[in-house]
């Protein structure tokens, strides 16, 4: 049982190191859409430090979907996805390593780039650490829930805009807690409640969205 | 006595039954849309607050609550199709979901069309308005999913699951959208000490809601007819009604 789930995610790792542009594509793509809003709304401190939590929550929320639409497509192609529904192991176990190793090579980036670009957001020494908090605990939960619509998406045509589609109403949730646990630790307020909610999205999540996405992929690939 | 509670889960025996459904449900969809407008328009009282605006409520409310029940209504049929494997549930699901969306499109454009008097806005970020947008947006990924999806089976099969992880996600999305309105707006508008509503404006409400329920069954049966003779048109029963009526399928 644990061997599988080490030897998925010791391989999607190693697929994903051995293609590192993906990551850095999504890495520039964050970078990139949070540094457009400056630029269309102005340089004004107030402003931006304003609109930093739910501009910098967008635009993780958008890169993890763009990267999620390679989660399965990759090994369904090349027909390893078959004879992971063919083993004897369970399926949601190697979805479950599967999404992990989504989320180490595409979340954990991310929080760790946030702070510097809350930093050009004027962001306060608060609601930075918040905001890494925030997205430590919020981004499993993008990752646990888009691997849903990219196995029901899976072959199927322009799902990358239908995927979009499917997620997006479901991410809004993540987006509201995290977002406001950064703006309640701006007006001052403890930001405990929002990461609570935040954690417990993320918890749920890893229970159900696993089977749901085992289901999807046994829809999808039959 | 035994009942044969599978009898008119194929589409071959279902077809007909639908068929003598539609008129049925229609009419009384047309006598209590009859009633209800009456009652609404010429009966019930004008509201000391609101005036005259205020009649559009018996068209909104009833469409909000339609929005919802549609959308449980639709995931109900698709996992009894996901857990029986029963084709006409997932035909059911899908036959639904148009009307679900329209019903919601409509209680939105009927809401903002009540906004701009009564709070001098098309459009407030409001939990309820939100949280009814985000349904709309649920029935078109339903939509876009089943329709992109050539394989009918495997566009059930996928439309049921995100239909079902709708449902579970549904009462999440509510609260963190009521919260979330809760932490942002002040108390300008406060939808939750409505009036006690007299009884007369209850019972168009009421009727209405029939009506719209009514309206959503026919409806429902006739798509679910034409989906059916669609999947199942290289079937034996469809060829041979297409030969009794002589109308080419």
């Amino acid at each position: 049982m644990n061997g599988v789930w080490i030897t998925v995610l010791r391989r999607d790792l190693l697929l994903a190191f051995r293609r590192r542009s993906d990551v850095a594509t999504t890495l520039f793509f964050f970078l990139i859409v949070s540094s457009l809003f400056p630029l269309g709304i102005g340089p004004e401190p107030a402003v931006l430090s304003s609109i930093a939590p739910g501009v910098l929550w967008v635009a993780a929320l958008l890169a993890g979907m763009l990267s999620l639409t390679r989660l399965f497509a990759t090994d369904f192609a090349d027909g390893s996805l078959e004879q992971m529904l063919l083993a004897p192991q369970p399926l949601t176990l190697m979805v479950t390593a599967k999404v992990l190793a989504h989320w180490l090579v595409c979340g954990l980036p991310v929080v760790v780039l946030a702070p510097l670009i809350g930093l050009q957001y004027a962001l306060q020494n608060d609601a930075l650490f918040v905001l890494i908090i925030s997205l430590l605990l919020g981004t499993p939960a993008l990752s646990l829930i888009g691997a849903i619509g990219a196995a029901l998406t899976l072959g199927v045509r322009g799902s990358g805009l239908l995927m979009a589609l499917l997620v997006l109403p479901l991410y809004i949730p993540v987006l509201i807690f995290g977002a406001g646990a950064v703006a309640a630790s701006q007006h001052g307020m403890s930001a405990q409640a929002h990461l609570s909610l935040l954690a417990a999205c993320s918890l749920l999540a890893l229970v159900l969205a696993p089977l749901a996405t085992a289901a999807a992929l046994r829809i999808s690939v039959e | 006595m035994s009942i044969n509670w599978f009898k008119y889960s194929s589409p071959q025996t279902f077809y007909p039954l639908a068929g003598k459904m539609i008129p049925w449900f229609a009419f009384l969809a047309t006598i209590f849309a009859i009633a209800g407008l009456y009652i609404s328009f010429a009966v019930a009282p004008t509201d000391f607050q609101q005036g005259e605006a205020y009649r559009i409520i018996f068209v909104h409310v009833p469409a909000a609550w339609m929005s919802m029940v549609i959308y449980i209504a639709m995931a109900g049929w698709a996992a009894l199709g996901l857990a029986l494997n029963a084709r006409l549930s997932a035909m059911m699901a899908q036959a639904l979901a148009p009307t679900g969306a329209i019903f919601t499109l409509l209680a939105l454009v009927t809401g903002s069309l009540w906004g701009k008097p009564m709070w001098g806005a098309w459009w407030v970020w409001d939990a309820r308005l939100t949280s009814e947008l985000i349904l709309l947006f649920l029935y078109l990924g339903f939509i876009a999913l089943q329709s992109s999806i050539d394989d009918p089976r495997r566009a059930d099969r996928a439309g049921a699951l995100l239909a079902l992880v709708g449902v579970v996600n549904v009462p999440i999305i509510y609260f963190s959208v009521k919260w979330w309105n809760t932490l942002h707006q002040g108390s300008s508008i406060n939808m939750g000490a409505a009036p006690k509503m007299a009884a007369t404006m209850l019972m168009g409400m009421l009727l209405m809601a029939l009506a719209f329920w009514m309206y959503t069954v026919a409806v429902a049966l006739m798509r679910v007819r034409c989906i059916m003779l669609e999947r199942e048109r290289s079937s034996d029963w469809v060829k041979a009604l297409s030969v009794s009526t002589g109308e080419k399928l």
